[in-house]
């Protein structure tokens, strides 16, 4: 076999596992920005086997709590979210970077694009980041997001929701996403939540309500585990 | 009050339970700028150190309009061949430091533009040669997942003749793969769609 058709076999099977897929028409802006040939594999590389690696420098305690980044509190209903990030092996990812960002308590972002007639808050701004610890757990302290409109159809609303961006250990397990709320109305109608086609998949993306890391007399806590994909080149002192 | 307007489609919603497994991708969106962008992202390496140079772009969509809400990062060896194992993405690198790693948001015309330097070949895990590249990976409203893909440049031809990816894609395709070298650096345009779509790579299965 050639290592061009090396190639297309493996696009061929990757065809099969990329959910979401790149197209999905009824979230109208993938028609034209989605790629429409086969992915290739590449050979291995150190390139995307290695990536960034984080430090406590890299982040204030004050980043990963949204709730006290501005002159006083900020508004809605306060919340603790977090998690544990592991690798496709179940090994947890240490003192790898979470960024997160989302709109605040009205569904509106603080973001010239966006133009939904919701209030701003002032004391909110909805971006926070953090390393995962020794056991590769995060935790942020925030604000519930509202839902909010967009054009994508009639009608449209997003499910309430907080991006995550994630490096894990290497530039092969980059991953962004958007964590869900147990239960929300709206995921019937929403094309990127429904992306995902696999609904057993899909499920992942929504958190669960723990008790256990609710706080009494403060916030409601929600769980939101990761798993990275990817292969990462194994570290010295690991192999 | 009017009753409201059903979505044009609707999707079933069952009590089907998560299965275990990898955390799927969702799309970056729209809102991003006041979250991921640093002002030292762009600068992979310090403007001072020799060799740096000028690596931009633009992001085209399947129309061949310029996307202004991509977010394009990318990661890579030094001039040796070594990858930064130190902490520290959101700090400018020194004047002729290094740093392996940049992020940025591409602007109203859909460009994004690099300080760099020409990494060494690194090689495969199985040790086989590569020619000297830079890994990119693309976000945006509108994309699911990221695009990954690989920047190679025209200066390196007898290297890129027997790298292992390049002479395993299409020799028509090969070349959206190879930045085209100009005065003061290099261009690297990534068209998501069409004819003349650049190579997009699967690094998520190794």
């Amino acid at each position: 076999m050639t290592d061009l058709e090396k190639a297309q076999q493996s696009a061929d099977r990757v065809a099969t596992v990329l959910d979401p897929a790149y197209l999905f028409p009824d979230y109208t802006s993938t028609v034209l920005r989605s790629p429409s040939k086969a992915l290739v594999m590449p050979p291995a590389g150190l390139s995307e086997l290695t990536g960034p690696t984080f430090g406590s420098g890299d982040v204030r305690d004050t980043d990963a709590d949204l709730t006290v980044h501005g002159s006083g509190e900020a508004i809605g209903e306060r919340i603790i979210v977090h998690g544990t990030v592991r690798d496709s092996y179940g090994k947890p990812v240490r003192n790898t970077l979470v960024e997160v960002w989302q709109a605040n308590a009205a569904g509106r972002y603080i973001h010239k694009v966006d133009q939904h007639p919701a209030p701003l808050d002032p004391n909110f701004v909805g971006a926070g980041r953090c390393l995962t610890d020794e056991q590769g757990h995060y935790t942020f302290t925030t604000i519930k997001p509202g839902p909010y409109p967009w054009r994508n159809h009639t009608n449209a609303w997003r499910p309430a929701h907080i991006h995550f961006s994630l490096f894990g250990r290497a530039f092969t397990q980059r991953l962004v996403t958007q964590m869900y709320f147990p239960g929300d109305p709206l995921f019937f109608q929403d094309p990127i939540f429904n992306g995902v086609r696999d609904e057993a998949a899909r499920k992942r993306l929504i958190s669960s309500y723990d008790h256990s890391a609710t706080r009494p007399e403060w916030a409601l806590g929600y769980r939101f585990d990761i798993v990275l994909g990817g292969a990462a080149r194994t570290p010295m002192e690991e192999s | 009050m009017t009753e409201p307007i059903p979505p044009t489609f609707v999707y079933e919603v069952t009590d089907v339970p998560a299965s275990e497994g990898v955390t799927p991708w969702q799309t970056v969106g729209p809102y991003f700028h006041y979250a991921l962008p640093y002002d030292s992202g762009p600068q992979v390496a310090g403007s001072s150190r020799p060799g740096a140079f000028t690596l931009h772009g633009c992001v085209y969509d399947a129309e061949g309009r310029p996307i202004p809400d991509s977010l394009v990062e990318i990661w890579q060896a030094d001039e040796s061949g070594r990858f930064v194992d130190e902490p520290g993405i959101f700090e400018a690198p020194a004047p002729d430091g290094f740093r392996g790693f940049g992020r940025c948001d591409t602007d109203a015309d859909g460009h994004y533009a690099f300080t760099t330097v020409k990494p060494a070949g690194v090689p495969t895990e199985n040790g086989a040669e590569q020619a000297p590249h830079i890994a990119m990976s693309v976000f945006a409203r509108g994309m699911l997942r990221r695009v990954v893909t690989r920047v190679y440049f025209d200066d390196e031809a007898s290297a890129n003749a027997s790298d292992p990816l390049l002479s395993s894609v299409e020799a028509s395709r090969s070349a959206t793969l190879v930045a085209a070298s100009e005065d003061g650096g290099y261009r690297f345009d990534v068209r998501l769609q069409g004819a003349d779509e650049t190579v997009f790579l699967d690094v998520a299965a190794h």
